[in-house]
């Protein structure tokens, strides 16, 4: 009995202590969209991350919804550091709500995985050690589709983006390659869901093709809708308005149309099926591309944590740099201002069976960066 | 700028109005009748299109899914009402605007816990897919002007149901004394009933209508519940004559407006500016319209002072 109690004794302080070296362990604080429109990108953004920190002890999570507010985003993100004491933030779909979490959370040390908005300001003067983004800098899927629009031959083409920082950087990215001119440009109300004005202007004004950026439930209302005006125009667009998510709701409208991506599902790497698959079994729905980034943010810091613990930020911040992990996106690396070097592809909306879904037609882009690494004093 | 896609401008903001009457019908009845301040009525618009985008799943049926629409969001007010809304009648304005903005989250978590957070497909039918010649040169979408036609059609509906018939009496009566009409022995609690069903299955037949061209989502009653409320403070609280004018007026002025004056402004202002400075004044027009007609007349337009 003695033996016994000793033994426990033991390993008691045994559990203990291996409990009281783990510098190992990450807190990391998740806002993002959960409800109200729009939520639909903010749960495949979570259920990615979870899937890729799946079993992985170290670290532990809490999710927080933003509603899709600013000023929500910015309590939560208060509330995260000061009283949970999280080490890393990530989440935020906007960027709107990036701008005005990002700044202040890095500012205070803190690590910041942006998993989907790349606002040009945190990419160029903005720019922040402890900022890293690992799905795209805002303008990169336009930039392609502005490449992509050249290849196929357009000339005149109407654009329209909603009135906030990742529309205007994508309108901005489109023309920064696009060599036609412009028929129209339109800055749309955020959430605005009916085109009808717009797509109006579109039939007067005589151009060969349409650039659209309307992510979520916007591009929902613009494709059914701009598809039963009877124009019949070549829409090319960013993958946010052709994602998993929302192709269903859209329909045959989105048939045939080509978007550009940084991921695709036939993306050909062990790390993508083994995603794929591992995310259809755990929830039962094909992954979007909102799902990748929030996996391989999930991946990214995982694979900093096996090289160094997060109390330690030079070695910490160094380790994500490398960017040593097996991306869904095959190759992946940081530039200078922590931004991804990724290929981008031109996707096709194509029907498997009954399904839609999205196939990769050619690569936009090679290795693209952004235009804003030379402002970035880093 | 052509006449043609002026006039084509004009034909959007009468249909985006009619739609924004079909909400704030219900939304004034409702405050004239009970005296009550329902947050709640997006969610009815909400409802309405998921059970549309329900039945037309399973049926096929885009006029099957219009019933349902109308059906799912009036028992959907019933039960509301007799569980919740009755309860608050005499209740300050302060407490009906707390419980019935309790009531949006239950509503929107309710539908997201039996439909998930992605949108749902729903489209409009075969033979209105398409567009109509009108007047030799205007190409308009049919979709849009059986919306058009449906809005109109209800509003003529309202109005003989207010002044020809004996409910409309009671309605009218009760607008004007609560107490009175039930010291003359009306079932004022049914009167309450019917009529909050009735602005629930308007806003459900809306949410359906508007469904099918933009998309059923959790949340989608919120945006639209704004503008309701803008259009029943422009018309006059109460009046269904203000909210028919009230939702015209809103819908062409913030039709006409984002769509115009990017490019007024493009005659003394550079392209790019021009286009974002025009898109942001856009999306305050109506603001700065109910402003002006609040400080002409105080009570809106057809309100009684």
């Amino acid at each position: 009995m003695k033996k016994f109690t000793t033994t426990l004794a033991a390993l008691m302080i045994l559990g203990s202590t291996s409990s009281f070296a783990d510098g190992h362990k990450v807190k990391v604080g998740m806002i993002t969209t959960l409800s109200g429109g729009g939520s639909g990108l903010g749960i495949d953004v979570r259920d990615g991350f979870m899937l890729a920190v799946k079993g992985n002890k170290n670290i532990s999570v809490i999710t927080k919804d933003d509603q899709r507010k600013p000023d929500i985003a910015v309590q939560l993100a208060d509330k995260m550091i000061q009283s949970d004491k999280v080490d890393v933030l990530t989440g935020i779909i906007w960027s709107n709500l990036a701008m005005a979490v990002v700044p202040a959370t890095v500012n205070q040390g803190k690590f910041y995985l942006s998993p989907n908005a790349g606002p040009s300001k945190l990419a160029g003067k903005g720019c922040h050690k402890n900022y890293f983004n690992v799905a795209w800098q805002n303008d990169n899927l336009h930039e392609a589709a502005g490449g992509y629009a050249n290849s196929a031959g357009f000339k005149n083409s109407f654009i329209l983006a909603p009135n906030y920082p990742a529309g205007k950087d994508a309108l901005t990215g489109y023309k920064r390659y696009f060599k036609g001119s412009l028929a129209g440009e339109i800055y749309t109300k955020l959430g605005q869901k009916d085109y009808a004005a717009e797509i109006a202007q579109i039939r007067a004004s005589g151009a060969d093709s349409v650039f659209f950026f309307l992510p979520g439930g916007m591009g929902i209302g613009f494709m059914k809708q701009f598809s039963q005006s009877g124009i019949n125009l070549p829409v090319v667009g960013p993958a946010f308005s052709f994602d998993q998510g929302i192709l269903k709701a859209v329909g045959d409208a989105a048939l045939g149309v080509k978007n550009t991506s940084q991921w695709s599902k036939d993306i050909d790497n062990d790390a993508n099926k083994k995603f794929v698959q591992d995310f259809q079994s755990e929830y039962g729905r094909l992954p979007s591309l909102y799902a990748s980034q929030g996996y391989d943010t999930g991946k990214l810091l995982i694979s900093a944590m096996s090289k160094a613990k997060v109390k330690d930020k030079d070695k910490f911040r160094d380790a994500l740099r490398k960017a040593d992990f097996s991306s869904t996106r095959g190759k992946f690396s940081f530039d200078k201002n922590h931004h991804p070097i990724q290929d981008i592809y031109v996707r096709e909306v194509i029907k498997e069976g009954k399904i839609l879904t999205n196939k990769i037609v050619s690569v936009g882009l090679k290795d693209h960066s952004n235009a804003y690494v030379s402002e970035c004093k880093m | 700028m052509s006449s043609i896609l002026f006039f084509e401008q004009l034909l959007n903001g009468i249909q985006f109005g009619t739609m924004l009457f079909l909400m704030s019908a219900g939304l004034t009845l409702i405050f004239g009748v009970m005296g009550l301040i329902n947050l709640a009525h997006g969610s009815f618009y909400m409802i309405g299109a998921f059970s549309a985008a329900l039945i037309a799943g399973l049926t096929g049926s885009f006029w099957l899914a219009l019933l349902a629409s109308l059906s799912g969001a009036a028992i959907a007010g019933v039960l509301i009402e007799i569980l919740i809304i009755r309860r608050l009648y005499r209740r300050d304005h302060l407490d009906q605007v707390l419980a019935t903005f309790a009531l949006i989250l239950l509503l929107s978590e309710g539908v997201r816990w039996c439909f998930g957070a992605f949108p749902l497909y729903l489209d409009i039918p075969k033979n209105l897919n398409g567009t109509l010649l009108i007047l030799d040169d205007i190409i308009y979408s049919k979709y849009r002007l059986f919306i058009i036609f449906m809005g109109l059609l209800i509003a003529t509906g309202l109005y003989i149901l207010i002044t020809k018939t004996r409910l409309g009496v009671r309605i009218r009566a009760g607008q004007n004394d609560r107490q009175m009409i039930s010291a003359l022995g009306v079932d004022i609690s049914k009167l309450y009933t019917i009529v909050f069903a009735l602005g629930a299955s308007l806003a459900g037949l809306a949410g359906a209508m508007i469904g099918a061209i933009q998309s059923v989502e959790v949340g989608m009653g919120e945006p639209i519940l704004i503008l309701a409320f803008v259009v029943i403070v422009i018309g006059g609280i109460g009046s269904i004559k203000g909210a028919l004018i009230g939702s015209i007026l809103v819908g062409v002025t913030d039709t006409i407006g984002r769509i115009f004056l990017p490019e007024l402004l493009k005659i003394f202002m550079e392209p790019a500016s021009a286009t974002s400075v025009g898109s942001s004044i856009g999306s305050m027009l109506i603001y700065i319209l109910m402003a002006l007609i609040l400080i002409i007349k105080p009570s809106g337009l057809f309100g009684k002072t």
